[in-house]
């Protein structure tokens, strides 16, 4: 069953010819087997997940009407809220926090009947690229345990990829679902922003974050989307257009076809390995009779710049909620209420949290505004131009996820800068809004996997995932398995 | 743009954002802090005079709903998750006769 992708999960219990009770013990049992080593869950709640597919199986044995995601099980990011369980973002400020609500998505994911069972490890609030910046523990890579998984949301590539669940959800706000996909080899789509509702994702970057599926296959990706999206009147950022139809449309023939290449990310910095991986990829829908077109991004350099100043602005603003008061950690002895802030927020926040809390401060600071945060949003508006620009020669973009592959636990971790430099072709697409999808594409000489990124215009999801998945006919790169799930893959 | 945060900034930003440093950190964060904001600095390549900035990539305007009274989080709710609690009140050290306040 571990080999099963969810829609064959669905099909097989839609078809009682599994129950969703076998399917969630299948996932415990791999969790209990595997995830000692790779530490891609924060909680498991393994009591009620069985329970809620004993109510599935037994509505399936009356025969009434059961969700398109009926029994599947799946993870999910911690920093997404669940009435069950905690609600951490992998922080000590956040360690004991029980939410009083669902997120948006996850109460859309249970009316669908999909079994959550367990909250994913992920860089403390989301605020990093490997997962090491978790307040909890570090999560390893199936592919290899020195390696990290990517990050933000390496917890859940992590949980997919040793076929722990068939399926979870991230959080990308700089890439942080495309990279970890990447490094796990995986699929992980960012939809346009505004497509799924944020309520009840904890927010990092109010402008730049947005939650999506991380799956095996571009077939479960679009059943997920199809799930999660659509406007929700409670995310006031939520688009106005009603859920995605893209799994219905995933067979449609992609018809003629125009790649477009940016010149400026197949640059230097781009390891070897990685640029041949892509290069060979798009040789792949050339033979499906695309079009390569070579465009351009020439505000790609300034990406990474303008994003860390408008996350870091947006994290400190939305991060000054953490004050002991109402909830989370509160420091035991505090000498006044400026203490009680002042104290609280420096035993529960790791490193990279302040780091971040206090270049946004600066950047938003009276007579730095303008130089920094305000400037920032104007190169914003010229990063997404470029891509207005781009996508009337075009389609969609090819590049790549990341300049190489998974990198190991510990090397750039005492660099910052060295770290966010890792986003260069993932972070642009969250400052202008739009979708993108990393899925496996190769693999390193060391074993490890490389993700093409495919990147597509606003509210184009449909067709992004189609032109994924014909990827996926002619290659079996989203097939293979790490090698410590191998012997066990059914 | 300056490209150097000293210690004493950095200690005057903490107070900002109610952050608690150790002699170490400071330190520490002085020189990081100023590292990235070097290179944040890249920015001021860019003549922007005549560009307007994009606070949201996906604009949209009147995100409104009827002004209709909802069933709000119930007050043991809401106080479940509070550190100190009395009645139905949040708990706090003393506000007011502070000179910090």
């Amino acid at each position: 069953m571990t080999g099963m992708t969810a829609g064959e999960i669905r099909d097989a219990i839609a078809g009682r010819r599994m129950s969703s009770r076998e399917a969630v013990q299948r996932c415990l049992s791999q969790i209990e087997q595997f995830d000692g080593q790779v530490r891609a869950f924060l909680s498991v709640a393994a009591d009620r997940a069985l329970d809620q597919a004993d109510r599935i199986d037994g509505r399936l044995a009356k025969g009434e009407q059961v969700g398109v995601l009926a029994g599947v099980p799946v993870a999910v990011k911690d920093n997404m809220c669940t009435r069950f369980g905690k609600t951490t973002c992998a922080s000590k400020i956040l360690a004991e926090f029980a939410s009083p609500y669902d997120a948006t998505v996850v109460a859309k994911l249970e009316a669908a009947g999909a079994i959550i069972v367990g909250k994913t490890n992920l860089d403390e609030f989301a605020m990093g690229s490997s997962t090491e910046n978790s307040g909890m523990f570090v999560t390893r890579n199936p592919w290899n345990a020195e390696c990290v998984p990517g990050g933000s949301s390496g917890g859940s590539a992590a949980a997919v990829a040793a076929r722990m669940v068939p399926a979870a959800l991230g959080s990308d706000t700089g890439g942080s679902i495309r990279l970890p996909a990447s490094f796990c080899g995986i699929v992980g789509l960012k939809p346009t922003y505004g497509r799924v509702s944020r309520y009840g994702l904890v927010a990092y970057g109010s402008s730049l974050d947005q939650i999506g599926p991380m799956t095996r296959d571009v077939r479960d990706a679009a059943l997920l989307l199809d799930v999660i999206s659509g406007h929700d009147r409670r995310d006031s950022t939520s688009i106005n257009a009603p859920g995605t139809k893209s799994a219905a449309r995933l067979d449609e023939p992609i018809g003629t076809l125009r790649i477009g290449v940016a010149k400026e990310y197949l640059g230097e910095g781009l390891a070897d390995e990685v640029r041949a991986a892509v290069e060979s990829a798009i040789d792949v829908y050339r033979g499906l009779g695309a079009e390569v077109v070579e465009v351009s991004l020439p505000h790609s350099e300034y990406a990474i710049a303008a994003y860390y100043l408008i996350a870091m602005a947006e994290a400190s603003s939305n991060l000054s909620r953490y004050d002991g008061v109402h909830y989370g950690y509160r420091t035991p002895e505090p000498d006044d209420f400026i203490d009680l802030y002042s104290k609280s927020r420096a035993e529960g926040f790791g490193a990279e949290v302040k780091r971040r809390i206090m270049l946004g401060t600066y950047a938003l600071s009276s007579g730095y505004y303008d130089a920094y945060y305000l400037k920032a949003l104007k190169v914003r508006t010229l990063i997404k131009g470029d891509f207005v620009e781009a996508f009337k020669k075009c389609d969609v973009l090819a590049c790549p996820v990341s300049p190489t592959p998974a990198f190991r636990i510990g090397e750039k971790i005492e660099d910052p800068l060295a770290m966010y430099l890792g986003d260069v072709y993932t972070i642009s697409l969250n400052l202008a809004g739009l979708p993108g999808v990393s899925i496996p594409a190769g693999q390193s000489e060391a074993g490890l996997p490389i993700g093409l990124q495919l990147m597509g215009p606003h509210l184009q999801e449909e067709r992004l995932l189609q032109i994924a998945h014909a990827f996926e006919e002619e290659t079996d790169w989203h097939t293979r398995v790490p090698p410590m799930a191998d012997a066990h893959a059914a | 743009m300056p490209e150097q945060i000293d210690e004493r900034q950095v200690r005057h930003i903490a107070v900002l954002s109610r952050l608690k440093l150790s002699d170490q950190e400071v330190a520490t964060f002085s020189r990081q802090l100023s590292a990235i904001l070097a290179y944040v600095g890249k920015l001021n390549e860019l003549d922007t005079s005549n560009v307007e900035p994009t606070a949201h990539a996906v604009p949209i305007q009147n995100a409104f709903r009827t002004d209709e009274p909802e069933e709000p989080l119930a007050v043991d709710e809401a106080l479940a998750g509070a550190p100190q609690r009395a009645g139905s009140f949040f708990k706090v050290p003393k506000v007011l006769d502070q000179d910090s306040a």
